[in-house]
């Protein structure tokens, strides 16, 4: 075939391929007008009246100036930034996994991070030495530390990365264990089982400017060697030998997605507790939007998730104001039913 | 004129298994085979299920490490090539072929990795070998389709041009055209001589319909768990190796310019 055909034909191709980008670009962009408007919004709505939120801002205060800057932006932005540890977590899962249920919570992340943070609860409660302890590590370090240790035990049952349905079903042994664990603790002291209820539902209302701090930073460390890993991801979808073949180290592939995997999710559970479906759905809400490849869908679903996490704070404060629910109760419902909806089209088109 | 043509009389091997045992638990696949493949032609693996075909290759491609004896590329063990480079002379079809969600141009281009790394980055001479590939398995007309909306005989082929894309010397093909008709069995297989010939590629395949297999420059014939022999296709049909692999006779009748096989029922 001549030069200057297979020119016109790539030509062709990258039109094509183009088209395709901008409509990528044009999704993305319409994530984060979404996510800024929602921001507007976040901070008119709280404990005050709407008037009263749209007085401050005209006028600011001491006091309208703590609320709005110093507990609803550095909400508003914790609760972007946990979404998109969450749809980071998601996209990478069910790409490694090639399993469109993947989630960041599968390999016994959250489990462990609910032990964790019980444990410390209790420790504060049972005696001041432990207390002391406890105030030092924190329940954020607590929740990350049980994250962290979830996972390691994972990948210890299933002795490494090599296989990935014994990963996945080590990941749900180690889940329901440290589950049956938790649930063990909390049963003998009610008083924790209380406290716990809120970070084990999920919530949003203990981001402050720290954890923004926090999850910002884990947020840029993971996304970027993400990226650059994505290339990765496509030739994974031709199986693990194909891509063996064409000289792919799987073996250090997994490894370090899976180490992004899990500080994307141990930070995210660390700060907001156990928020569950954004992990889940926000690679779905992207594909069916879009077709993307691997690096457009790790760039697209921390977008879409932020917005996600982001617009169901803002419902939780909205529904039962000025009183408001725990976020997880508001994911849960959103993502259950966008599945729902995801179940019947696929029906119907079968 | 190709230099591995012109290289064919002195004949250093340029993939060589020596003495390779292949185990899976308790089970011996390949029992100290040991085989060279220099020329450059298109040569068939035969042999009954479970004789260690798909074993053989992947162990020629280095994607199994054998538990003995050595497989070695250019003269130089294949585990201590690095895999990009090893992946630039020595490319593996699976048998089975995936249902990927990217677009066949993608899928196709992913052929390159071994060239454009982490980043993906195409470089002319990338593009050039994309579209060559998609143009010689005739993928080019769905180029912008994603791979799981094509049939199972378009998603060989499209398998088959990622392969292509990959412009090594070595090709290593597992069954390239099982759920294929009879008509784009034959397209493959002059794809396959083609790329032998006028490209002067080494070309290993497995195909399990012997009229197609024996369409070969030559064979290796495999009986259980070890090599019946490799050489021309007159010198397999004048040993009657086929019926020596399979434990049965096989009759193989010559058609015009082909091979046949004749299927009889006993009695």
């Amino acid at each position: 075939m001549s030069t200057s055909r297979l020119i016109a034909a790539s030509e062709l191709h990258n039109s094509a391929q183009r088209d395709s980008n901008a409509r990528v670009t044009r999704w993305m962009l319409i994530y984060i007008v979404v996510a800024l408007a929602l921001a507007a919004m976040s901070l008119l709505v709280g404990t005050s009246s709407l008037r009263t939120s749209l007085e401050w801002l005209r006028s600011p205060a001491s006091i309208s100036e703590a609320v709005l800057w110093n507990i609803r932006l550095p909400r508003a932005l914790g609760a972007w930034l946990a979404g998109a540890l969450l749809g980071l977590g998601g996209a990478i899962a069910q790409n490694l996994f090639r399993n469109p249920l993947a989630e960041p919570y599968l390999l016994g992340s959250a489990s462990g991070a609910a032990l964790g943070v019980t444990v410390c609860l209790m420790a504060a409660d049972v005696s001041l030495s432990g207390l002391a302890w406890m105030g030092e590590l924190g329940v954020t370090g607590a929740a990350f530390v049980g994250a962290a240790a979830g996972i390691t035990l994972t990948l210890t049952l299933c002795r490494g990365v090599v296989q990935t349905a014994s990963l996945l079903l080590a990941g749900v042994v180690v889940a329901f264990l440290l589950s049956a664990i938790t649930s063990l603790l909390l049963l003998r002291s009610p008083d924790t089982w209380r406290a716990m209820q809120s970070f084990l539902l999920g919530t949003t209302g203990f981001l402050g400017w720290r954890s923004a701090g926090l999850l910002a930073f884990v947020f840029v460390i993971g996304l970027i060697p993400a990226v650059l890993l994505s290339r990765g991801l496509d030739t994974l979808t031709l199986g693990e030998d194909t891509a063996r073949s064409l000289g792919l180290p799987i073996g250090a592939l997994r490894v370090g997605l899976l180490a992004l995997l899990s500080l994307a999710t141990a930070a995210a559970v660390s700060q907001a507790g156990i928020v569950g479906f954004v992990g889940l759905v926000a690679p779905h809400l992207v594909r069916e939007s879009v077709h993307v490849n691997s690096r457009q869908l790790i760039i697209a679903a921390p977008l879409c998730g932020g917005v996600l996490l982001q617009a169901a704070d803002l419902a939780s404060r909205w529904i039962i104001r000025p009183s408001e629910l725990p976020v997880g109760i508001v994911t849960a419902c959103l993502g259950g039913a966008y599945l729902v909806v995801l179940l019947w089209r696929r029906a119907q088109r079968e | 004129m190709n230099s591995v043509l012109q290289a064919r009389a002195p004949a250093t091997p340029v993939l060589s298994a020596h003495d390779i045992t292949v185990c899976f638990g308790p089970r011996t696949v390949l029992d100290s085979l040991s085989l060279d493949i220099t020329a450059a032609c298109w040569t068939s693996i035969i042999g009954p299920n479970g004789c260690g075909k798909s074993t053989l290759l992947k162990t020629l491609a280095g994607l199994i490490d054998p538990q003995g004896g050595t497989v070695a590329l250019e003269g130089r063990p294949l585990n201590a090539w690095p895999g990009r480079e090893r992946a630039k002379r020595v490319a593996w079809l699976p048998q089975s072929t995936m249902a990927s969600d990217l677009t066949v141009r993608d899928c196709v281009a992913l052929g390159r990795f071994p060239y454009t790394g982490w980043l993906g980055n195409t470089r002319f001479a990338d593009e050039e070998a994309i579209a060559r590939a998609l143009k010689a398995t005739g993928a080019a007309e769905w180029s912008a389709r994603r791979v799981s909306t094509l049939s199972g005989g378009e998603r060989q082929r499209v398998s088959l041009a990622r392969l292509l894309a990959v412009e090594a010397s070595i090709l290593l093909l597992d069954e390239p055209t099982t759920h294929l008709d009879p008509p784009h069995q034959i397209d493959i297989a002059s794809i396959l001589r083609q790329q032998a010939h006028r490209r002067g590629g080494i070309i290993v395949s497995a195909i399990h319909d012997m009229s197609v297999a024996l369409m070969a420059d030559r064979v290796i014939v495999m009986g259980p768990r070890s090599l019946v022999g490799h050489g021309t296709v007159s010198e397999a049909l004048e040993g009657d190796w086929l019926s020596r692999a399979f434990g049965t006779e096989i009759s193989i009748v010559r058609s015009g310019a082909s091979y046949v096989w004749q299927p009889r029922l006993p009695g």
